[in-house]
């Protein structure tokens, strides 16, 4: 079988520090793969490899069959980036930069312009198109910068958290963007710390952590691998919560996590049989609740089993401990 | 759609040459948005060309008119150096910015976006030289020979320009700030152009100093622009400043092109 991006035994040290330490990745052509990890888990630095921006200290990295260290220039003209940090010109317009990107990848004068244009509209950006993009909001900026890396019609597009900093709105035209590509079999790779963006989106999912691998299957599968199941607790008083999230500290020696937008208490089990010992304390304590369950865990319950973390935000909800 | 087309796996120096020249027009197009970018290449020649001929032009020619004359040339030749300090300026900046991120990760050539720096900064030099003589015709200047000369003498000022510049784009590729680029080449850049027959005729210096003056490419430069300009020889310091500038392109390009690589990796 041959990958759309495949590496192996990756490591890249920034003096004392080991920003990837051994990282392993496929991913077969036309999947999403989401690669999920913690604020400086190395998540930037295997994008960066991977898009020939920096070189592995040791390990190899092939896209498409070409090597990231040796065919640099091949890898380069298949892929897309669209970088942690805004890689547009922030003097030029959104139009003028695209053109710029049309010209150096060779299309005339006017199939740049035209191809500027087709990606300003899909982004929403016609309105400001002939704006300078110092003046573009930082959701703008972050939706010209993935028009930037569409311009050349990637195979392999690199997604370096790209809905930081968007509104759910914007999120969910990028969402369906990056559907459109898979659709018309483009690879993906994307990191994010946003769970639900993971979920939503990747076919795949590899959990970093402190430059290694600590997770990586199907979003099913990493649910089921990881603490089996998720008990839910959804009270019908929120004040009860704290005295919930109490009973389910006692009962799992971990402490749970508090969704309170949605009004849900949730935590990885084991044992299945918790459930009743649950039920019952709620009882002794008179607390009613509107739901108690057993789930599949979600990915943030996954994340907190694998690194002892919370992810610090998710999109729709804000995820915090009790 | 992917269009599975033939692998890119080697780019021509056409091709380099090309995204040079697209790169340039970015640095074109920012100017023509930012036009007090070029506050350093209009002002100064201004400021300088008023407060020698009027302030010192008594002093050490007799009269200002005469003194117009032989500075113009000079003038020319010092500002040309003071713009080639622009170039490690604007690098410097570039690459720290995140769009750099996206040009490497781009098929195009490792050099395109230096040779894009160079070519743009043509603009400047013609800038400062129009700038200059547009002043200097006001205050009385004039061209004593033929359209021809005169070009020949604009050639000259642009080519030891771009040679120069390679020294400032070798220092802005080891400092850290795009400031650091001049306060780091004054060292160089005032020996090469006071120390040169640009304000004062050598032989007014002392022996010590006439030596360096009389081997200034500056000097040279100026000795060819004055004759090209005025009336006069220049072929003979005409060659010498194109050896020097051939000289430190030979040294500063190379040297340039590896800080640059390590930089920008
Ligand atoms: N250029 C660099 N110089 C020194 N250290 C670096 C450099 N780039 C990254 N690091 C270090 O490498 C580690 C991994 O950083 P990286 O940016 O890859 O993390 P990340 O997973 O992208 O984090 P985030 O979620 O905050 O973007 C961090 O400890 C970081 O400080
Ligand atoms: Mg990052």
């Amino acid at each position: 079988m041959s990958y759309a991006i495949e590496a192996e035994g990756l490591v890249k040290r920034f003096g004392d520090t080991v920003a990837l330490d051994g990282v392993n990745l496929a991913v077969p052509p036309g999947k999403v793969l989401g690669v999920l990890g913690p604020n400086g888990a190395g998540k930037t630095t295997a994008v960066r490899v991977l898009a020939t921006l920096l070189r592995a200290d040791e390990g190899w990295a092939r896209v498409a069959g070409y090597d990231v260290a040796t065919q640099a220039t091949a890898v380069r003209g298949i892929i897309g980036l669209t970088g942690q940090y805004a890689s547009v010109d922030e003097d030029l317009s959104g139009t003028e930069n695209l053109v710029l990107i049309g010209k150096l990848l060779g299309l005339s004068k006017a199939d740049a312009k035209a191809r500027a244009a087709e990606l300003l509209a899909k982004f929403e950006l016609t309105d400001a198109a002939s704006r300078s993009v110092k003046t573009y909001s930082g959701g703008m900026r972050r939706r010209a910068d993935l028009a930037a890396s569409l311009v050349g019609r990637p195979q392999v597009l690199y997604l370096d958290e790209p809905t930081t900093g968007l509104d759910p709105h914007s999120r969910n035209e990028v969402w369906a963007t990056v559907r459109g590509l898979v659709d018309d079999g483009v690879t993906v790779l994307l990191t994010t710390q946003y769970l639900e963006e993971a979920d939503q989106l990747a076919d795949l999912i590899t959990v970093i952590d402190h430059g290694k691998v600590i997770a990586a299957g199907t979003p099913y599968e990493l649910k089921r691998r990881t603490g089996g199941q998720s008990l839910q607790v959804r009270p019908t008083v929120a004040a009860d919560t704290p005295a919930i999230a109490t009973i389910l500290r006692e009962l799992t020696g971990i402490e749970p996590l508090v969704n309170t937008d949605a009004g849900l208490l949730s935590t990885p089990v084991d044992n299945p049989l918790l459930l009743s010992s649950v039920v019952r304390r709620l009882d002794e304590a008179g607390i009613t609740a509107d739901e108690i369950g057993l789930r599949l865990p979600s990915l943030d319950d996954v994340f907190l089993t694998l690194t002892g973390r919370t992810t610090p935000t998710t999109p729709v909800t804000e995820g915090s401990l009790a | 759609m992917t269009t599975a087309t033939a692998p890119i796996t080697h780019i021509s120096p056409g091709s380099a040459l090309r995204h040079g020249f697209t790169l340039a027009g970015r640095a074109v197009t920012k100017v023509r948005k930012n036009p007090e970018s070029l506050l350093d290449v209009t002002l100064q020649p201004i400021i300088f060309l008023l407060l020698f001929v009027y302030l010192f032009g008594g002093a050490i020619q007799g009269s200002t008119d005469a003194y117009l004359q032989v500075l113009l040339p000079g003038l020319m030749v010092q500002n040309i150096a003071f713009a080639s300090l622009g170039t490690g300026m604007a690098l410097n900046a570039d690459i720290t910015k995140g769009v750099f991120d996206r040009f490497r990760s781009m098929p195009i050539a490792r050099s395109a976006p230096l040779i894009g720096a160079v070519l743009g900064d043509i603009v400047r030099f013609v800038v400062t030289l129009t700038v200059l003589l547009v002043v200097a015709v006001i205050m009385g200047f004039r061209v004593q020979t033929d359209p021809g000369r005169f070009l020949i003498a604009i050639a000259l000022l642009i080519a030891f320009g771009l040679c120069l510049c390679w020294v400032s784009v070798f220092v802005g590729m080891l400092v850290k700030s795009p400031q650091a680029v001049p306060g780091t080449l004054v060292a160089f850049i005032f020996p090469l152009t006071f120390g040169s027959n640009v304000f004062v005729p050598s032989d007014s210096l002392p022996g010590w100093l006439q030596v360096w003056v009389d081997i200034n490419p500056v000097t040279h430069l100026a000795n060819a622009a004055r004759g090209l300009l005025l009336g006069g020889d220049w072929v003979a310091d005409a060659g010498w400043a194109f050896l020097w500038a051939i000289g430190i392109a030979a040294v500063f390009f190379p040297l340039a092109l590896r800080a640059y690589r390590r930089r920008v990796g």
